[in-house]
């Protein structure tokens, strides 16, 4: 009895190593590093040298515009991608016939194999002067700039984050109980009602995970508004690139990124709270 | 000479994609990927086979069978390296940086795997102090010759009689226009900011850069170049903060925007300067009379090299007169080595972009290594991206 609980205990201990092992020099380790970093200070030509100072912590109002656009953009980010998110997983999940559906889902997968990057590289060209505007030029539309505006950073976040809102929504919708629907019919509901009501009440908790997930992502964005804005429009990603990379002041940078942290921690448990609440659910998975 | 430097370049599409991959999953930054797609210097030679057949000239030394370099957007001819392959079975793997702050962080950090890189004159003093480069061994560089160089740009190589750094070319910052959308003659820094915020509204570009964005800001105002004053940069911050929402991008990427007619107006070095040109013949490259930057990028070799055999033995094949001469036919920046000029084409010698007048020559400066880790500039710069 008691050997083949410690043989359960070893099983366990064996497939838990790996993934354990992973995160301590992955993530734990360099966690710590940065950590340590933010309370150093400055070397005179950049880089790190010891010290024990909050004085990092305290310079964190000198980055106050790139925290406040980031807080910005990336419920506003979400909130689109949301929008547009939404009906194509409803279609899905409830409309598409079931032979398609699975094709369907893989045309949503399949742009993930090709790096962001890449995708929103691509994007830098047909909004560019010879993309989108050139064809416009031909029905007489002149002189139309789209890149670098902030419909074009937009775009180019709904576009990237697309599938990482579709996929919960579609989940949580896939699972609704088509009986329900029947029932608030049979009751007398509209069928607004019934949406409103049931379908969309009952899909809350895919929208949250949905909705923190790209939040949570786009709190640590920079590339987008970079390729696609211009480079005009400062958020928390580039204050940390340029923090390290080019005035390499790594310990101030450490503390914007131990705050990053802290921040994306607070948002994750508070959509947590939201949907729990919401849903009236007890547990709530959050990807 | 050829039409486009990019004839013959040797990257596939399969070559891009591995290379983009190989980046994401270092520590990419977004100017390693720009310059990289932003026109193909994806070039990079990323050459897999094994080299076997060194050439009696290499022998003495095994300079195993790759290396790897630092240097700039759209700034070697890509035939280079596979040459020095062909002649010494080593491959060559072409980083691409934005900026020299970029490549000082990396050195500092440590581990960059580069056996060769092409500082800014301002950085090298820098580098000597952190004890990140080697002073040069000259016997390994028989093709380099101290006197056929121009004094004034090979200076900064040289500390306390030691060598660290020996010069690859020279040139200016200045700025670009596309003379069809912006017909107005210009000549001047002051022009070019005033111009930004008026016909070229939307339309114009500053380098995602503090030596060069603060100080042409500067320059508005005949200040230093360099200057580290206080109330000169409050000044020069004014400036940029007024500029900042006519601006069409904050980015040293700028030949792609240049290129499409989205961007009429842009800072510019020479040698894109020169490449805009020749491509886009309406694009013009301006050197404020008010001055600005004049500049020479240098060879240098790290400290922690990985393989400084490979490293010399590369730096001596570029100081070689007859291979240099391509990489200035195709990178468009002027020669230090009057043994290099001697080879070029009269239509080269005689482009103004390449070689600008004295008069316009004499108000530059060149960069202070005071500005590369001056914290006051940094976090000026910081306020301008993020106003």
């Amino acid at each position: 009895m008691r050997r083949s609980l410690f043989r359960k205990n070893l099983v366990t201990a064996l497939l838990l190593a790996p993934a354990t092992l992973w995160l301590v020099v992955f993530l734990v380790l360099p966690f710590v590093a940065i950590a340590v970093f933010s309370v150093g200070e400055r070397a005179p030509e950049g880089g790190y040298q010891a010290a024990l100072t909050f004085a990092q912590y305290a310079n964190l109002p000198a980055r106050a515009t790139a925290f406040w656009n980031t807080m910005v953009l990336a419920p506003a980010g979400a909130l689109a991608c949301l929008l547009v998110a939404y009906p194509v997983a409803y279609y899905l999940a409830l409309r598409a016939p079931q032979r398609w559906r699975l094709i369907l889902l893989a045309l949503i997968v399949i742009p993930f194999w090709t790096s962001l990057l890449m995708r929103t590289y691509a994007w830098m060209y047909i909004l560019g002067g010879r993309g989108i505007p050139a064809l416009l030029a031909y029905v007489g539309i002149e002189d139309l700039r789209l890149i670098n505006t902030p419909g074009a950073v937009l775009l180019g976040i709904v576009y990237g984050y697309l599938p990482l809102m579709i996929l919960p929504i579609y989940v949580s919708l896939e699972r609704l109980d088509r009986r329900l629907l029947e029932a608030s019919a049979d009751l007398g509901a509209t069928p607004l009602s019934t949406f409103l009501g049931v379908t969309l009440r009952l899909s809350l908790p895919g929208v949250m995970t949905g909705f923190s997930l790209v939040m949570i992502l786009l709190l640590g964005e920079y590339l987008i508004p970079t390729l696609l804005g211009g480079g005009k429009v400062f958020f928390i990603g580039n204050a940390l690139v340029d923090l390290f990379l080019q005035s390499r002041n790594w310990p101030f940078g450490s503390a914007i990124a131990i705050t990053l942290v802290l921040v994306s921690v607070v948002v994750l448990i508070v959509a947590n709270r939201i949907s729990t609440r919401l849903s009236g659910a007890r547990r709530v998975d959050l990807i | 000479m050829p039409k486009s430097y990019r004839d013959g370049l040797p990257i596939t599409p399969d070559k891009f994609v591995d290379q983009l991959m190989r980046l994401k999953r270092g520590s990419i930054s977004r100017r390693d990927f720009l310059g990289l797609t932003g026109l193909g210097v994806a070039t990079a030679v990323m050459a897999r086979e094994l080299g076997i057949m060194p050439t009696p000239a290499f022998a003495a030394e095994n300079l195993g069978d790759r290396m790897s370099i630092a240097t700039w957007p759209n700034y070697h001819d890509p035939q280079t390296f596979e040459n020095f392959k062909a002649e010494t079975g080593v491959a060559v793997e072409v980083n691409v940086f934005g900026s020299n702050e970029e490549m000082l962080a990396k050195l500092q950090a440590g581990g960059s795997g580069w056996s060769l890189f092409v500082p800014t004159n301002y950085t090298i003093s820098t580098y000597k102090k952190l004890g990140i480069i080697e002073a040069l061994d000259m016997a390994k560089l028989g093709n380099f010759d101290g006197k056929s160089e121009d004094a004034r740009f090979t200076a900064e190589g040289t500390i306390d009689g030691t060598i660290y750094a020996v010069p690859k070319n020279w040139g200016t910052t200045g700025f670009a226009v596309n003379t069809k959308k912006l017909a107005k003659p210009m000549s001047s820094w002051k022009e070019f900011w005033d111009t930004a915020m008026a016909e070229g509204d939307g339309r114009a570009m500053v380098h995602d850069y503090q030596l060069t964005t603060i100080g042409n800001a500067l320059k508005y105002y005949g200040y230093s170049f360099n200057s580290l004053k206080q109330d000169e940069l409050a000044k020069a911050e004014e400036l940029l903060l007024k500029v900042k929402p006519h601006l069409f991008a904050v980015s040293s990427d700028y030949q792609p925007g240049m290129r499409a007619g989205d961007a009429w107006m842009t800072m510019c070095w020479t040698n894109d300067g020169a490449q805009l040109h020749r491509d886009v013949p309406e694009i013009a490259y301006v050197l404020g009379k008010e001055g600005g930057e004049i500049w020479t990028d240098f060879y240098a070799i790290p400290k922690d090299a990985p393989n400084k055999p490979a490293g010399y033995a590369l730096l001596n094949y570029l100081m070689n007169p007859k291979v240099a001469v391509k990489e200035h036919l195709a990178n468009g920046a002027p020669s230090t080595d009057a043994r290099v000029n001697a080879l070029l084409p009269k239509e080269v010698l005689d482009n103004p972009i390449l070689y600008p007048a004295a008069d316009l020559l004499k108000p530059l400066e060149f960069g202070a290594a005071a500005t590369l880790t001056d914290p006051g500039r940094a976090e000026l710069m910081a306020r301008f991206k993020s106003a």
